[in-house]
């Protein structure tokens, strides 16, 4: 072809030989960089193609020389991360809460993990800082509905509250006393009237007087006589400034006419033994803990 | 010169420069000839796109190896289906995402990563790539129901840095599926293994499912692990909100992974 080189003129530049109504065209190549460049990435391409998976055949895409996978890549990252913490681990896995709690060094390990565990699963419902809100308990202070000993707060933790695909979760059930018809409009005013006097908030003496006896024959028998509360069935304490459900006289009638019950999800199979058993200690650390 | 020239038909009444040119006569003739016939040229490029189509789509057909063996998955209950066309109604996939990626820090937050084998009965699929929000993958039974009613309707009195708009109104917006056994009749037409025995029955069992006092043994059985509750608090009425919590429950529970074998999964 080099006899038939054609060179513009005007620019001295060799031509492509293409001409469309007298007008050609340069033939100006791309800069060599830029070529070689282009061709590098073709051949990484296929090297690249060869090493990981990428080629669809009958059955199944090509695996790739080395072996590599997204999910096979996570699994070795998770061993790491877990190898780092080997020996905490396995203590943690091994010990009781109890054991866990009263080693000052596992404890640390465990309030830390528990902390982090905290932030990603049980802020939403009982807050940032562990303060509950209307509907979930204060974790900080020393007010338990089904108790607050390390023992108490693991089984809650794994097994939940009135979770229902948790068979072992604890289970209670305030009855619906007006719903259902067992106290009248005006026995719950009355009672209603009893509970707030028993948290030593004011209210209206008759109606209290009257609802006492509501109460000794309806509520006592899980509340407990003087409004203790029974943690066997997560019954709240009433004798206290602390509501859960709220603590007007309208809240309380309420909450007798037709209960609210608190779910709490079962977290054993979610998260596992050893960051339940962290969380428990964590929890047990907050302040309240027995 | 000329005898040369007119050895290729393609360049008959080209411009002499044109004939000229070596390689013209060459491989570009050939091309002269596809860019002078607007016909050829189109069924050309419709083989090349085609070839190009086939070689990246037609694989995911029949590859086995595209979605893994998952024990445990089922077509969504009628209230599911129902809950899963207020959430894209809603455009709730705008800011929440249901893929959990193989990656360390999103298996530790929200659980094991997903499975294509979750997303086979969505259509559309809801992977999403936008998280506004928190991914919804796993979403189901980590809160109460009472939690995800809240939430929906005030979602700041129980996240207070949440910037989700309130969704309050489902509570009094009856459903209204007006043909359940249509919805999943669509269903069926894209893939989705419906028996005609759950078509027969969507309407009981769309009401069955809010109704923990009633019945649900035969949902259930057309359905294992379809939770049945009145998810908003209100038993009188068969609201959108009532779908849209169904749904939320559902979404992640259904896979068995116990018996997942990850190993055998990898890829």
């Amino acid at each position: 072809m080099a006899d038939h080189k054609d060179v513009d003129q005007i620019t001295g530049v060799e031509t492509t030989g293409h001409s469309w109504d007298g007008i050609k065209e340069l033939n100006n190549p791309l800069p060599r960089w830029w070529l070689w460049t282009f061709y590098a990435s073709i051949a990484f391409a296929l090297v690249y193609t060869i090493l990981y998976p990428a080629w669809p055949m009958v059955n199944s895409a090509t695996t790739g020389v080395l072996g590599w996978s997204s999910r096979g890549d996570l699994a070795q990252e998770t061993a790491a991360a877990n190898a780092s913490r080997a020996g905490q681990l396995e203590k943690i896995s091994a010990l009781s809460v109890e054991e866990i709690a009263a080693d000052p060094d596992l404890r640390t390990v465990a309030i830390a993990g528990g902390r982090a565990a905290f932030k990603v699963n049980c802020v939403q419902c009982h807050g940032s800082g562990a303060e509950g809100g209307p509907g979930y308990p204060n974790l900080n202070d020393d007010a338990w509905l089904w108790g607050g000993q390390l023992e108490a707060i693991h089984t809650t933790l794994e097994h939940g509250i009135r979770y229902a695909s948790d068979t072992d979760t604890r289970v209670s059930e305030m009855p619906a006393f007006g719903r259902d018809g067992i106290l009248d409009r005006a026995q719950i005013g009355d009672v209603a009237d009893y509970v707030l006097t028993l948290g030593k908030t004011a209210a209206d003496p008759a109606a209290a007087e009257r609802g006492a006896v509501v109460f000794a024959d309806n509520c006592a028998a899980c509340h407990g006589e003087s409004g203790e509360g029974m943690r066997e069935v997560g019954a709240p304490a009433l004798n206290d400034a602390i509501w859960l459900f709220g603590g007007t006289k309208d809240d309380i009638v309420r909450q007798v006419t037709a209960p609210r019950h608190g779910v709490m999800p079962a977290w054993g199979e979610r998260l596992g033994e050893t960051t339940v058993k962290e969380l428990t200690v964590y929890v047990h650390s907050l302040g309240g803990g027995e | 010169m000329t005898d040369k020239t007119n050895a290729n038909p393609a360049l008959d009444g080209a411009r002499p420069e044109l004939k000229a040119d070596p390689v013209a006569r060459g491989i570009l003739a050939h091309h002269g000839k596809i860019e002078r016939n607007a016909t050829l040229l189109l069924v050309l490029s419709l083989l090349v796109v085609t070839i190009g189509g086939i070689v990246e789509i037609a694989p995911l057909f029949y590859l086995q190896n595209t979605i893994e063996k998952a024990e445990g998955m089922r077509p969504y209950s009628p209230l599911e289906l129902a809950g899963r066309n207020i959430y894209l109604r809603e455009g709730c996939y705008n800011c929440h995402s249901q893929m959990i990626r193989p990656f360390r820090d999103e298996t530790e937050r929200y659980g094991h990563y997903s499975l294509a084998a979750e997303s086979m009965y969505d259509h559309p699929f809801q992977w999403g790539s936008k998280r506004t929000g928190p991914d919804l993958a796993r979403v189901g039974g980590r809160y109460s129901d009472e939690w995800q009613v809240q939430h929906l309707t005030d979602p700041r009195s129980v996240v207070p840095e949440s910037i989700m708009p309130s969704y309050g109104f489902l509570l009094n917006a009856d459903l209204d599926m007006k043909d359940p056994a249509g919805h999943l009749e669509a269903n069926q037409a894209v893939g989705v293994p419906y028996t005609s025995e759950m078509v027969e029955n969507a309407a009981t069992d769309l009401r069955a499912q809010v109704d923990p006092d009633g019945d649900a043994s035969g949902l259930l059985a057309r359905y294992p692990k379809a939770v049945v509750a009145d998810f908003d608090g209100n038993p009188q009425r068969l609201t959108e909100m009532d779908a849209l919590v169904a749904y939320l429950q559902m979404l992640g529970t259904l896979v068995d992974f116990s018996a997942y074998d990850p190993v055998e999964n990898q890829r």
